[in-house]
């Protein structure tokens, strides 16, 4: 059985954060998780507190082992981050984490596409303010059109679901097929929150803008929480391969030459989120567990990068490459966390990042699409390029900065540890993993075949890295800024919008005379007929009133005795 | 222990209360009748529920008047409807009275209160007359009861046009019972009988003949009176406004509505839906909502008296029932139904923070009440909660009543009407925002500094009724089913 919807302890528990202080509030606000993870272990498949309103029937939780995964790992995520942020002492960054988690949580168990809509617009708003927590301009403009594009997404996605449920007469969050407008609502929504080409701008723009703390919290859920519904709305959607297949490949670009490393980090994290795109578009068990498997070990690995990244922007001060190098002498267990969390990333084998993408990659074989099999391998390759060297590489070697930063303070260290452990442990047993899977798995990963494959792919890879460095064809780290597609509607679209509004001005200033002179005059009349002393408001005399009444009567029998 | 009376439940819930009157006359002490009228509507209120049940489970019951048979005798009969209404009306009076105590010692003499709590009784008592009879001419009889004792309640009121306002009330009310009973004469006339179900037996053969119809033209515009249907409703907004807080708020959650009641009878159960094909009475009925809606509603926002703000309010609430009623449809009935019992739960709530509001300030101008937000942070809230329901936000009770008449609007194909519907909600928030606006956004003059927070003995069954706004208007199932079986059982549709 189950005692409350899951998610929903975090969401409450975040309103009695404020009671409590130093060190008894960072112990409360991990119980919350642990709790919440507990209470997931006892729970048996099913549905939860249905009830109806409005006539629809609303079944806001649904458990099955496709919603167990993405809950274990929401709250693992939410441990771990938590725990980075235990040297915060700012409230507000801590509740919006809490209710975001939480909210993140729900969404996952949603039986229905209200419920979902519902906790799909709460993490929006909770996991702005972990953005303009920044407290700069930069991230609370950021942070608005973030605010802008996910509540509009949510707001797709309901009026998606109310089509749906006008055409089907069922509002449960079940496959849909992508025909008819309400479905197709509803995929765009997801597709704007799990950063498909052309919608992923707010992703790269926003993330690197979060407070240290804040970006850990929000590589976890967001487009996690997008990726999982995809996987249960639309499963071998053909058109999600492609897709799929074109966020891992365009992000890289982005990420070879871009200097600000969490940014380098949010494209790769695009360019994973593709790996999850096409299992869910390949639909086989094998490539759905693979999505799942990919999700789980991603959000870990992930976290470890940002997690390392920030611990070094919370030290130097700065995140850009240009600026950064040799600090491995004085972070060493940062660097040494760092390098685990990248080698995750590139999938070597042992660390947890091989054990579920080779599950995509395979499926995409088995499936005999292998144009696309070889995009994957591509992109896999220069994963390890761009977030498996390039991000330890010009964070901790390279040229010597000169910084002589401080090693992360111990609760960063702490979180990095657990997650980087579970890195390797997932890595060199991934059957504890593969248990919890949405289907049963046979799949071994360590054939001779995978590791050599892979390690071939990673070694060449690598030897492009060193090669390019070497003879200095490797594009510089400059200080640059790079147009990505946003540049259209964060400066071109403005700049129309600006001709566009200046004339509505003058068109708006004569206008508003014309209606000024007619809300005069019809306020005038108004108040003539309905102000106090009215007709309408007045209290004439005995005489008058039984006059009317007397009239009203007349009338009506008229009417009535000559109608018939 | 009680068993033996339940047989006779229909009619114990009038007598309970009509008799409880001469006890507090005879008492004369201001606490005893309080809490006389007290048990006796509470009682009544436990017989009402489990009248609700038992109709809803068992069917109608009739009630024999010293046991003579029906078309002789005096009929009780409860349906469906009659024990909805039932259920509002005694429910607002026990919640109200409970509020009566200190707001009554407030604003009338002591050694008037127990004539207070007399008439109470007996407005009281002669609503649930009017709405469990299943006789024309009873109710006739109820129907002066209740009006009577209302004239004196409202003329207890503390300012001196309190007298004026009864009196201009007396007359036209008045005015209102003899058409009534013209009305009711003439189908006598016709029929030989007063039984409404007789009379209703009778109806298709004699539909055609003018008498008949003359006769519907007489109750029409009499109940119309009673019940505030514009341009009858003259008599209403000094009546609320100058009545003590109390009565206001009684009167203004349970007399209008009874009178509703009375027209959905005699429209429905005595003539016949298919009166509305051979009469434009619903066009009549249309054409007057509308202009109700909207001229009162504006009317409404120039005010600059709470009480009369309100008042011309329910004068366009009024409206938006006889809309419902205009379409002649299930889903109208239905929503005109919802709408009489969310209306008393809002218009309920409004009135009782606004006399919790005059227990204080003394006063209930608009002026008066700048930065009552945060000296009275309950009962404020509790008059924003309302109001917001008024507007009929969702989650509340008004959302509901309104969702369904534009459902019954759009079902008829009366795209117009659903707009004038929706541009009167807007102008409703309008008149809720003024008052919002002053009491929350206007700093505390120096003058009001000293005012409390209502007392407890308020601010409980104010909040009892805002938790009633909200909680049927998440979970609507009750009102909803048992509204709509009163509607199907009036349009004769079968359950």
């Amino acid at each position: 059985m189950i005692e409350l919807p899951p998610g929903l302890i975090l969401i409450v528990g975040a309103f009695l954060l404020p009671f409590f202080h130093g060190n008894v509030r960072n112990i409360y606000m991990l119980l919350l998780p642990i709790f919440g993870i507990w209470g997931l272990l006892t729970v048996s498949n099913g549905v939860y507190f249905p009830f109806e309103i409005f006539g629809y029937n609303l079944s806001p939780v649904r458990i099955d082992r496709l919603s167990l995964l993405f809950g274990y790992i929401f709250h693992i995520a939410a441990i771990i981050s938590l725990i980075y942020a235990f040297h915060l002492k700012d409230t507000v960054q801590q509740m919006a984490g809490l209710i975001y988690a939480g909210a993140a949580i729900g969404g996952a168990f949603a039986g229905d596409l209200i419920t979902l809509f519902i906790y799909w617009e709460i993490t929006a708003i909770a996991s702005v303010f972990l953005i303009w927590s920044s407290r700069t301009e930069a991230s609370f403009k950021a942070g608005m059109r973030y605010l802008i594009i996910q509540v509009g997404s949510g707001v797709l996605l309901l009026a998606g679901a109310i089509i749906h449920f006008h055409k089907t007469g069922s509002i449960a969050f079940d496959k849909m097929n992508l025909s008819g407008l309400g479905p197709i609502l509803i995929f765009v929504a997801f597709g704007i929150k799990a950063a498909f080409p052309l919608l992923h701008n707010w992703l790269v723009d926003a993330y690197p803008e979060a407070t240290v703390t804040g970006t850990v919290f929000l590589s976890a859920f967001t487009t996690k929480l997008a990726i999982y519904a995809l996987a249960r709305g639309f499963p071998g959607t053909e058109m999600l391969i492609w897709i799929g297949a074109t966020m891992t490949a365009f992000p890289i670009f982005y990420a070879v030459i871009e200097n600000n490393l969490r940014r380098v980090l949010t494209y790769s994290l695009n360019n994973q989120l593709g790996f999850m795109v096409v299992g869910i578009g390949i639909g086989t068990e094998l490539s759905i567990n693979g999505t799942a498997a990919h999700a789980f070990s991603h959000i870990l690995y992930k976290a470890v990068l940002f997690m390392s990244m920030g611990a070094v922007l919370y030290r130097t001060g700065t995140i850009k490459g240009s600026e950064l190098g040799g600090l491995y002498k004085t972070m060493p267990y940062t660097t040494g966390f760092c390098i685990v969390g990248a080698a995750s990333a590139s999938a070597f084998p042992l660390f947890s990042g091989f054990i579920s993408k080779s599950l995509i990659v395979t499926a995409a074989a088995v499936e005999g699409h292998w144009f696309v099999w070889g995009v994957l391998l591509f992109a896999s390759a220069s994963v390890f390029y761009h977030s498996g060297i390039k991000i330890p590489y010009f964070a901790f070697f390279q040229h010597d900065s000169g910084k002589r930063p401080q090693e992360a303070p111990k609760n960063m260290l702490a979180a990095m540890g657990i997650a980087a452990f579970l890195c390797i442990a997932i890595g060199v047993y991934p059957y504890w993993l593969y248990d919890i899977l949405p289907y049963n798995v046979d799949y071994k990963p360590y054939t001779t075949t995978h590791v050599v494959t892979q390690l071939q792919l990673l070694f060449f890879s690598a030897l492009a890295f060193g090669w390019l460095m070497r003879t200095g064809l490797y594009p510089p780290e400059l200080k640059s800024t790079n147009l990505d597609f946003d540049w259209s509607y964060r400066v071109f679209i403005p700049k129309i919008l600006n001709i566009v509004a200046n004339s509505i001005k003058i068109i708006n200033a004569s206008l508003e005379s014309v209606i000024h002179k007619i809300l005069a005059f019809v306020n005038a009349n108004l108040s003539k007929h309905h102000g106090r002393s009215g007709i309408l408001a007045r209290t004439s005399s005995l005489g008058g009133s039984v006059t009317m009444i007397i009239s009203v009567l007349a009338v009506l029998i008229i009417i009535f005795y000559f109608e018939t | 222990m009680f068993e033996f009376l339940t047989p006779h439940q229909a009619i114990l819930i009038v007598v309970i209360p009509l008799l409880a009157s001469p006890i507090c006359l005879i008492v004369r002490h201001s606490g005893i009748a309080w809490l006389i009228a007290l048990v006796a509507s509470w009682i009544s209120f436990a017989i009402a529920i489990n009248l609700l049940n038992q109709v809803t489970t068992v069917g109608p019951i009739s009630y024999l008047l010293g046991n003579w048979p029906a078309p002789w005798g005096i009929e009780y009969k409860v349906d469906t409807l009659s024990a909805f209404v039932l259920l509002f009306i005694s429910g607002i009076s026990s919640i109200t009275l409970i509020f009566a105590r200190k707001s009554v010692y407030f604003e009338i003499a002591e050694d008037r209160i127990y004539l207070f709590y007399t008439m109470f009784l007996l407005a009281f008592a002669g609503l649930l007359g009017i709405t469990i009879t299943g006789d024309a001419f009873n109710l006739f009889v109820f129907l002066e009861i209740s009006s009577l004792s209302s004239y004196v309640l409202i003329s207890l009121g503390s300012s001196r046009n309190a007298l004026t306002a009864a009196y201009r009330y007396l007359i036209l009310g008045t005015v209102g019972a003899t058409f009534y009973v013209i009305g009711v004469g003439l189908l006598y006339q016709m029929t030989g009988t007063l039984n409404i179900a007789d009379l209703a037996d009778r109806m298709p053969e004699l539909s055609d003949t003018k008498t008949v119809l003359i006769s519907l033209g007489f109750i029409t515009v009499g109940i119309g009176l009673k019940l505030g249907l514009f341009p009858l409703h003259v008599w209403l907004p000094n009546a609320y406004a100058y009545a003590p807080s109390v009565v206001t708020a009684f009167l203004a959650a349970t007399a209008t509505k009874v009178a509703v009641y009375v027209l959905l009878r005699v429209y429905f159960t005595i003539f016949g839906y298919q009166i509305f094909n051979k009469l434009v009475i619903d066009e009549l009925l249309l054409v007057l909502g509308l202009i109700a809606v909207i001229s009162m509603s504006i009317v409404a926002i120039f005010q600059t008296n709470i009480k009369k703000l309100l008042a011309y309010s329910s004068v366009a609430q009024v409206g938006y029932m006889v809309i419902g009623i205009s379409a002649v449809t299930v889903t109208g009935l239905t929503s005109t139904i919802l709408h009489l019992f969310n209306h008393a739960l809002i218009k309920g709530g409004l009135f009782l923070a606004l006399a919790a509001i005059f227990l204080r300030i003394k006063s209930v101008k608009i002026d008066d009440m700048a930065g009552l937000g945060k000296l009275m942070p309950f009962t404020m809230a509790a008059f924003l909660m309302s109001g917001l329901s008024l507007i009929g936000v969702p989650l509340t009770v008004g959302f509901i009543s309104k969702w369904y008449l534009i459902l019954a609007t759009l079902e008829k194909g009366w795209w117009p009407v659903a707009i004038i519907v929706l541009i009167g909600s807007l102008l409703s928030i309008v008149y809720v925002w003024k008052v919002i606006e002053i009491a929350y956004f206007r700093p505390v003059p120096d003058k009001s500094s000293k005012i409390k927070e209502a007392p407890l003995s308020m601010l409980i069954p104010i909040w009892i009724l805002v938790t009633a706004n909200y909680y049927f208007g998440i979970a609507t199932d009750y009102t909803i089913s048992s509204a709509l079986s009163a509607a199907k059982e009036l349009m004769g549709v079968a359950l």
